[in-house]
């Protein structure tokens, strides 16, 4: 498991290509990459700034990955997040969960980012023509979360 | 007991305070909010009941009747927009 709170920018490939190095167990590797956007809620977002809780983010991030390998038999995981200032098309969050058979990679790799989006401790600040605005929390992302819950 | 409190975010902006220690005599999150929202202003209307915000007692999202333990670090923010 690799989780990483950074200002800096990541590298899709060289982060797949770490975690599959040296080894041939893996037969499925599945990411996403979270961009800025540069429009919400009906207004165009000219910069964000991400804010965090330092050491509740890594514990929660954390968290959501082993939850992830109670759940499914999975290779290796890597969670980066940004934080700091970024630009619209700026990348803020990556995931990349590695499994033997693709099913487990992609159901985890979803998981993770539903209960990121809920759990971990991050918030986005936007600056608009308007001015800053903290940006709320939205029902649909408790609804993806939801979807999770086992009975 | 003492308490360190941390905000984040629009909380933190709104009452003009990134972390506090406080004296605290009661048990639960919810008599913190409580205490908080008799401070009045800000804290009353951030904190009343229907505004959503969460608690973590350290460093672990809690509920409302959840038992603060010694030296526990608080923090309160609102829901989370990260990803």
């Amino acid at each position: 498991m690799k989780i990483l709170v950074q200002r800096e920018a990541f590298d899709l490939g060289a982060e797949v290509a770490a975690m599959s190095q040296g080894r041939t167990d893996i037969g499925a590797v599945a990411s996403f990459v979270g961009l800025a956007r540069d429009m919400n809620e009906g207004s165009g977002v000219q910069a964000m700034t991400l804010e965090h809780y330092p050491g509740m983010t890594e514990k929660a991030l954390a968290a959501l990955v082993d939850e992830a390998n109670a759940r499914w038999p999975l290779l290796d995981t890597t969670v980066i997040h940004r934080i700091g200032r970024l630009l619209p098309g700026d990348p803020i969050v990556l995931v990349v969960v590695a499994s033997q058979h693709r099913g487990e990679a992609f159901a985890a790799s979803e998981f993770i980012m539903d209960y990121l989006k809920t759990r971990a401790p991050f918030w986005k600040k936007e600056e608009t023509l308007q001015g800053e605005r903290w940006v709320e929390a939205r029902a649909s992302d408790d609804a993806a979360a939801a979807r999770w819950i086992e009975p | 007991m003492k308490l360190r409190v941390l905000y984040f975010a629009r909380l933190r902006e709104r009452f003009g305070v990134a972390e506090e220690s406080l004296d605290f005599s009661g048990a639960t999150a919810a008599d913190l909010i409580g205490q908080l929202q008799a401070r009045g202003g800000v804290w009353a209307e951030e904190l009343a009941s229907g505004r959503a915000f969460r608690v973590a007692v350290n460093q672990e999202i809690v509920t409302l009747d959840a038992v603060f333990p010694e030296h526990a670090e608080i923090a309160i923010f609102p829901p989370v927009t990260g990803g």
